[in-house]
C-alpha cells in the first residue's frame, strides 16, 4: 500500500511524498513506515505509543479514528494511508476590540 | 530569511476570501513548491472554516478537506506549503492560539487582517522548529509577482 508523507514530515522520510509497505493492517503499515525511517517515529506518536491528538490518519477517504477496528483494520495493497496533521487556530477573543483600534491605527 | 513568493491572482485571492466571510475567518491552503529561497505559492484552495460555534476568532479545516486538498496537489504536481486565513477586526499578527495549532513544521501561515469587511495587511510567518517543543513562528517578506499567472488544476485530477 501507499502511505503519503505530509509537506512537514518528508524531511525525515528521505524526502519523500509517498512511501511502499507491504502490511496487513494500519499498524503494521505505520510500523513499517517507522521502521524504514525512525525519526517519524516522535513526529507521529506519543511517548506512550499513540498516535499524537493532532495527526490525522486517513485509509483512503476514511478518518481511522472513526473506524470499527481503527488502527487494526486490514488493509490491501491497492489502498492509500494519509497523514494529515491537523490545521486551526484563529484571532484572541479577548483583543477584538482593542485590535479594531489598532488596526485603524495602522491603516 | 526566506521568502514567500506569489503571484498577484493568489495574493488578490486570499484577500478576496477574508472580506467575503467577514465578519468570520476564511481558512484556505497555499500549493507551491520549495525552493532555496524559500516556498513558490502557485495556487490556493478555499476550504470551509467547520469552527461555526466560534467563527469570528477560530478558524479549522477538516481533516477530510485536507485530504482532498493534498490529492490535489499531488495531481499539479505541487506540495501543501502553508495555509492562509483571516483575523477579521484584529491584527495580521499570529495568535497563541494559532501557534498552539499549527503543526505543519517548516510551512507558511499567511494572515489577513480584515477591518470593517476590508482586507487590510496580509503578513506570513513560518512554521520553525523541528518539533512541536521547539516550534515558532517566523516572520518571514511576501513577495508578489505581478507577471506570474496562478495556473488552473490538472483536468486529470481526480
Amino acid at each position: 500500500m501507499t502511505i503519503f508523507i505530509p509537506t512537514p514530515l518528508r524531511a525525515y522520510a528521505a524526502g519523500k511524498d509517498a512511501v511502499e509497505v507491504n502490511a496487513a493492517t494500519i499498524a503494521g503499515a505505520l510500523d513499517e513506515l517507522t521502521l524504514e525511517y525512525p525519526d517519524l517515529r516522535k513526529h507521529l506518536f506519543t511517548n506512550e505509543g499513540k498516535v499524537r491528538a493532532f495527526v490525522n490518519i486517513y485509509l483512503n477517504d476514511e478518518d481511522v479514528r472513526y473506524m470499527p477496528a481503527k488502527e487494526a483494520t486490514e488493509v490491501s495493497p491497492t489502498d492509500t494511508l494519509s497523514i494529515i496533521p491537523s490545521i486551526a487556530g484563529g484571532c484572541q477573543p479577548r483583543q477584538w476590540t482593542q485590535s479594531r483600534r489598532r488596526i485603524a491605527v495602522a491603516e | 530569511m526566506s521568502e514567500l513568493r506569489l503571484s498577484r491572482a493568489v495574493y488578490d485571492a486570499m484577500r478576496a476570501h477574508g472580506e467575503e466571510t467577514y465578519p468570520y475567518e476564511c481558512c484556505g491552503a497555499l500549493l507551491g513548491r520549495s525552493t532555496p529561497d524559500g516556498w513558490w505559492i502557485e495556487a490556493s484552495i478555499r476550504a470551509g472554516n467547520t469552527r461555526t460555534d466560534s467563527a469570528h476568532n477560530r478558524y479549522e479545516i477538516s481533516p477530510g478537506e485536507l485530504v482532498k486538498i493534498e490529492r490535489e496537489s499531488r495531481c499539479q504536481g505541487l506540495s501543501i506549503a502553508g495555509f492562509y486565513h483571516s483575523h477579521p477586526d484584529h491584527p495580521a499578527q499570529w495568535s497563541q492560539t494559532d501557534l498552539a495549532e499549527a503543526h505543519w513544521l517548516g510551512c507558511s501561515y499567511v494572515i489577513t487582517a480584515v477591518a470593517n469587511g476590508k482586507a487590510a495587511t496580509t503578513n506570513s510567518f513560518r512554521l520553525a522548529g523541528d518539533t512541536e517543543e521547539n516550534k515558532r513562528f517566523e516572520a518571514e517578506p511576501i513577495a508578489v509577482q505581478d507577471s506570474a499567472s496562478q495556473p488552473g488544476a490538472d483536468e486529470n485530477c481526480n
